[in-house]
């Protein structure tokens, strides 16, 4: 028997405007089947305006075991939000 | 340091955050999720099959495409279901081949025979009915891709029930041959449907490790009691009534008595005594050997391509 056709993982922008968003996952024998089997199985229901479809060995993830230390940069560098700044309610437009 | 992440696997759990598929997880867990939706995307899969049974002799063109559709949202449910296995480390070939095997299961009430056209109606309203009571409390679940395929799946079930009500609506408002006929099928599937929630709650093995781990959000009896207090005033709307005789508004409880299935007959149909299992597995596994050479080929037209784009 042959080996399974490889695994895809589907990106569906819902409309213009919006960006495309990460629904699941199919098989397909090559990227063009995959696009109209995502078609088929994502969006029976106009739930899309756009189809992108990735090989998934191709998607390098940021791993869960680092999560603290790696998105640490960001934690303590409260000065990147605007409520950071004490502005004087009476100024306008601000 | 595995107390650490078991530790962190709980917080997340209790804190009715998610968990994601690369988050570390004690293998319970990822077993027992790996076995309940396989076995819910198996029931979807095989689910097609006892409404596939009346496509070709649906009644109108409308009633054909609307059965058509909805028996193409049940496969699309069993590739939602197993997509989300996959994120577990299933392999998608080994769970068809588990489920041709007879290693796994699928929801017994798909061992029933459909034998009127009044059953594709009371398939939609009751048994899609009970499948929503049991579907809902799942788009909570704690396991991240489990909950989305669930919230995809409950808003598309809703359009199954809905038909299979409208059908039942038009056939009770024909002849009183029609009117027999669903009431001949209600009688037929109320119990099997009942049944859907599984043993009662002093029996069910795997209800308070699910429970603990959110991945089960009510029990068995909490979700069967939901159901008949949903589906009484339905059925009187409709003018049909359950095979019950126990069946009875609880003034004091504010809840419906009801009477228990035949669990002797439940235990025989999930060991595979049904009327239908060995034709529902026979089935699939000719679906699955017939189209191989589809996929073989596909396969092949990938490669050649692939290995021409790879010269050019």
């Amino acid at each position: 028997m042959s080996t399974s056709w490889p695994l895809w993982e589907v990106f569906v922008r819902g409309k213009r405007g919006l960006n495309h968003v990460h629904v699941g996952s199919l098989h397909a024998p090559d990227a063009e089947m995959a696009l109209r089997n995502a078609r088929d199985v994502y969006t029976r229901r106009n739930e899309g305006v756009s189809i992108w479809v990735v090989p998934a060995t191709e998607i390098t993830a940021s791993s869960p075991d680092e999560k603290d230390p790696f998105f640490a940069p960001a934690g303590d560098k409260v000065y990147r939000h605007p409520t950071f700044y004490a502005i004087p309610e009476d100024v306008p437009h601000l | 340091m595995a107390d650490d992440l078991e530790l962190r696997f709980e917080r997340t759990v209790r804190s009715e955050s998610r968990i994601e598929p690369r988050d570390w997880m004690p293998d319970g867990y990822r077993k027992t999720l790996i076995r309940q939706i396989a076995q819910h995307a198996h029931s979807e899969i095989i689910g097609m099959q006892p409404e596939g049974n009346w496509i070709s002799r649906a009644p109108s063109l409308r009633r054909k495409a609307i059965l058509l559709a909805k028996v193409q949202d049940e496969a699309g449910h069993g590739l939602y279901l197993y997509s989300a296995t996959e994120t577990l480390g299933a392999d998608r070939e080994d769970l068809t081949v588990k489920l041709i095997e007879g290693r796994q299961k699928y929801s017994s009430i798909f061992n029933y025979p459909t034998l009127t056209f009044a059953d594709v109606g009371v398939i939609g309203w009751l048994v899609d009915g009970a499948a929503i009571c049991n579907q809902v409390p799942l788009c909570r679940t704690s396991y991240g891709p489990y909950a989305r395929a669930m919230i995809r799946i409950c808003k598309e079930e809703s359009f199954h029930q809905r038909q299979g009500y409208e059908l039942l609506m038009t056939m009770m408002s024909g002849t009183q041959q029609q009117r027999d006929m669903v009431q001949d099928s209600v009688n037929r599937w109320w119990w099997p449907a009942l049944m859907m929630f599984g043993p009662p709650d002093a029996e069910s093995t795997n209800t308070e490790q699910s429970m603990a781990w959110r991945i089960k959000r009510d029990t068995n009896d909490e979700l069967r009691q939901k159901f008949v207090n949903m589906s009484m005033p339905q059925a009187e709307k409709l003018g049909v009534t359950f095979p019950d005789p126990e069946l009875k508004w609880n003034e004091e409880r504010g809840e419906y008595d009801f009477g228990q299935p035949d669990w002797d007959e439940f235990w025989q149909v999930v060991k595979g005594g049904g009327v239908c299992n060995e034709q529902r597995i026979a089935h699939r596994r000719k679906a699955h050997e017939d189209g191989a050479w589809v996929r073989d080929a596909a396969a092949a037209h990938a490669q050649k391509h692939a290995r021409k784009e790879g010269a050019a």
